[in-house]
């Protein structure tokens, strides 16, 4: 593309561009105007081509969270990345109007790199012996070629199939037996090079996993250049569409969101630290200072120019967790317990409490534990917190409580409160959060489940919250990140 | 307007020349933040050459480096300008003293004029002659109110000083910011910048690095390294190994005359690595199988 074209005042590129950014919005990313226009500009001085460059510009001037960066990768991919010259399909079919899938499927083979057109009568076996070759010199094209057969072959794709892209990956790659291919390359290794070291045998076999996953890529691009070329730009990147990381609800996180998720709140605790000691430092200002005042003044020969100040006597925040750990919660519970860890590593005076119908104390197990898992596995076979049946009963469990703790809860306390409220119908025993009100500085409510889902069925959230400084909706990040600003 | 940089290979290949080697997104946006004269926004994990990429780029284009270090409760005295009450004082006292005393006008005039004024990192950098690069280092550490002393030194590249008027620049300095996300920054100061990511290096460039920042290593032990550094990043670790703990690991080893790394070299110095206990006991049990902790047993 020549500079000219950047220039035009509608060049495809520039149309192209504000259809990324308006899909790019539609996927929940805050793009403003003056980055919209930022965009236009960098896309003026990086050509295209590059387009590894042509794509960190972008997300320089769009993206201002790492987070997001995985959305941008893939809106980019459907918009910008299936157009390289390898990937490059006959004229006409960008008008993102549905075309003859058999003949785009022509054209690509004639210009698979440095294969030609002779692979159309590959047998199964010499497409595997294909596969293992790509991977064990690590030949980016070949692995590209194998993706393209694979794909062909297996995913059995037919236009305007209403079916995800999930969907032909699982069927490609079930018939690949990629971990039959890893086993071999391990073997094929033994016999050539000493591995008698463990070490070296782990780097190999993560090496190969590594280049695996590589394929995988392949193959999943392959597929949703297929799929783009099928349904259209627009429809693609609409079905790729997923929930940004701080919006994913914790009760119904998938593995690798959780995984995700845990990393994410790291940072979070830490927010929440720094601006628990930042309030403490930096509020207002003491009483006057008078010695340092006088000292600082013989500077300027007695004049008291710059009187100074004693600073406010910190108060250490104490937090004291009660979160609810029954089935009904389960995912929100592990991540309510690596919150508390955090919690833990960042404030010297946390104390931390688990219950079902029954309560325990858990705050040691996370003491001096380098091991989150570790503690989440005590905390959960060896707190004793089933009383009767092991369902929630949230009455008793406060009353346990006040009857063994209520005396710590004194005046510098804050206690937050994870759980849904869900009591079975058991009696609220609301009195023991009132009192427990009436002597600590702050009680917090983190409710996991929908404001519209509270007070239905056996959720008596109100009776609770009456009694609380403030009741949150906590179901992703987002609202977490929200709750922790607000809490100073 | 005449732009610093050519092409974005050139700023790759000069980088390279001052011993940083860039990707392709690094040296991209080193190129577009001087032709946008955009500041740039680093993130990323600690360790990971942040705060070098804004040395290096005053190395490479031979500009002086201004450092603006930023910390809780940075103020304007000591971010933008300050003026010398001492000196303002001595004047005026000097001023009663003589007998030919002017108008309080012209003594207000004297006193916030240039020689009162003592400038701070930011005035500094946009009052230099030469070619500058500001870096703003840790800038998540100053309180979301103070970011707005910087708003608009990066968007109009100017100081506005009430006794003085503005101050514009006399030419764009480059202008890094660094941030280790310890809190998020401002809309405002976000929208300012274009915004780098850096992560750990992928395996080339990893390897690539050691190659160049450690001169006595061999190939082999090079790669080596970068292999084993990447496989323990993937463990699940309180704290993944960064880049200056790569290279301390493989100056370590090349002092200990290591040519290739064992499963026993690598326990035994994983503690340049890693420094929680933990993490060094999941990565010493990633290295060994239970064969070998059993034949170390007999």
């Amino acid at each position: 593309m020549t500079d000219a074209a950047h220039l035009e005042e509608h060049s495809p590129l520039l149309e192209l561009l504000n259809g990324f950014i308006v899909e790019l919005r539609e996927a929940g990313l805050p793009v403003s105007l003056t980055e919209n226009l930022d965009a236009v500009e960098a896309v003026k001085h990086i050509p295209i081509d590059d387009r590894e460059t042509f794509k960190y510009a972008l997300a320089a001037t769009l993206v201002k969270n790492h987070a997001h960066w995985r959305a941008f990768e893939t809106v980019f991919e459907v918009y910008f990345s299936l157009r390289g010259k390898e990937y490059e399909l006959q004229d006409g079919e960008w008008d993102g109007d549905k075309t003859d899938f058999e003949m785009s499927d022509d054209n690509q083979s004639g210009q698979m790199p440095g294969q030609g057109g002779g692979q159309e009568g590959l047998t199964q076996e010499q497409l595997a012996e294909m596969l293992f070759q790509a991977l064990a010199k690590m030949d980016q094209n070949m692995m590209r070629a194998v993706a393209r057969q694979a794909v062909q072959r297996f995913a059995g794709m037919e236009p305007g199939r209403p079916v995800g892209g999930t969907y032909y990956l699982y069927r490609t790659l079930r018939n690949l037996d990629l971990d039959g291919v890893l086993q071999r390359l391990l073997e094929q290794d033994q016999n050539t090079v000493d591995t008698s070291d463990v070490l070296e045998e782990r780097l190999r076999k993560d090496e190969y996993e590594h280049r695996i996953e590589q394929l995988k890529k392949e193959i999943e691009a392959e597929i949703r250049r297929r799929l783009v070329a099928d349904r259209g730009v627009e429809a693609m990147a609409k079905t790729l569409r997923k929930p940004l990381p701080e919006d994913v609800d914790f009760m119904h996180a998938s593995r690798e969101e959780m995984v995700s998720l845990r990393r994410a709140i790291w940072p979070l605790t830490r927010k929440l630290a720094v601006r628990l000691a930042r309030k403490r430092r930096h509020g207002r200002k003491g009483p006057l200072d008078f010695k340092r005042t006088v000292r600082q003044s013989l500077s300027y020969g007695g004049v008291p120019a710059d009187p100074k100040f004693k600073y406010p006597k910190p108060s250490k925040p104490e937090i004291m967790v009660i979160a609810d750990i029954s089935g009904s919660v389960a995912a929100f519970a592990r991540f309510t317990l690596h919150l508390v860890y955090a919690l833990n590593n960042q404030f010297s005076k946390v104390r931390s409490f688990v219950f079902i119908d029954g309560l325990d104390e858990v705050t040691n197990y996370f003491e001096g534990v380098d091991d989150i898992t570790e503690a989440i596995h005590r905390v959960n076979t060896e707190a004793d917190v089933i009383w009767v049946d092991g369902h929630s009963d949230y009455g008793h469990a406060f009353e346990v409580f006040d009857e063994r703790y209520g005396k710590d809860v004194g005046p510098k306390t804050t206690v937050m409160i994870l759980g849904d409220a869900r009591n079975n119908y058991h009696a609220s025993q609301s009195w023991v959060i009132k009192e427990i009100e009436d002597k600590a500085r702050k009680v917090f409510w983190l409710n996991p489940e929908p404001r519209s889902y509270w007070d239905t069925g056996d959720s008596i959230v109100s009776e609770y919250s009456d009694h609380c400084n403030g009741i949150f909706e906590v179901r992703n990040l987002k609202q977490l990140e929200a709750f922790v600003e607000n809490l100073v | 307007m005449s732009y610093r940089f050519d092409k974005v290979q050139t700023v790759q290949e000069d980088l390279g020349k001052v011993e940083y080697l860039a990707d392709d997104g690094i040296a991209g946006i080193v190129y577009l933040g001087d032709r946008l004269q955009k500041p740039i926004l680093v993130e990323g994990p600690a360790g990971t050459g942040k705060t070098q990429l804004a040395k290096s780029v005053a190395e490479m284009t031979g500009s002086r480096l201004i450092r603006l270090q930023c910390y809780e409760g940075l103020d304007e005295s000591k971010a933008l300008y300050e003026w010398n009450y001492k000196k303002q004082l001595l004047r005026i006292q000097a001023e009663r003293n003589s007998e030919d005393s002017g108008t309080w006008e012209d003594l207000e005039e004297d006193i916030f004029s240039d020689e009162f004024l003592l400038t701070r990192p930011l005035l500094e950098a946009i009052r230099s002659e030469d070619p500058v690069v500001l870096l703003i280092d840790e800038v998540d550490r100053v309180e979301i109110e103070t970011e707005a002393l910087l708003l608009e030194i990066l968007s109009d590249y100017q100081v506005s000083i009430p006794e003085l008027g503005t101050v514009e620049a006399r030419q764009i300095p480059l202008v890094f910011l660094t941030s280790n996300n310890t809190r998020e920054l401002s809309e405002a100061l976000k929208r300012r910048c274009l915004f780098l990511h850096i992560d750990y290096p992928d395996l080339e460039r990893e390897r690539e690095i050691i190659l160049t920042k450690v001169p006595d290593i061999n190939q082999n032990l090079g790669d080596q390294i970068a292999r084993v550094v990447r496989t323990i990043r993937e463990l699940e670790l309180k704290k993944a190994p960064s880049v200056s703990e790569t290279l301390d690991w493989a100056r370590t080893l090349v002092h200990l005359g290591v040519e290739h790394i064992d499963a026993k070299t690598a326990t035994e110095t994983v503690n340049i690595l890693l420094k929680y206990r933990s993490d060094i006991e999941k990565a010493v049990k990633e290295f060994s199988t239970d064969e070998e902790l059993n034949s170390e047993e007999e």
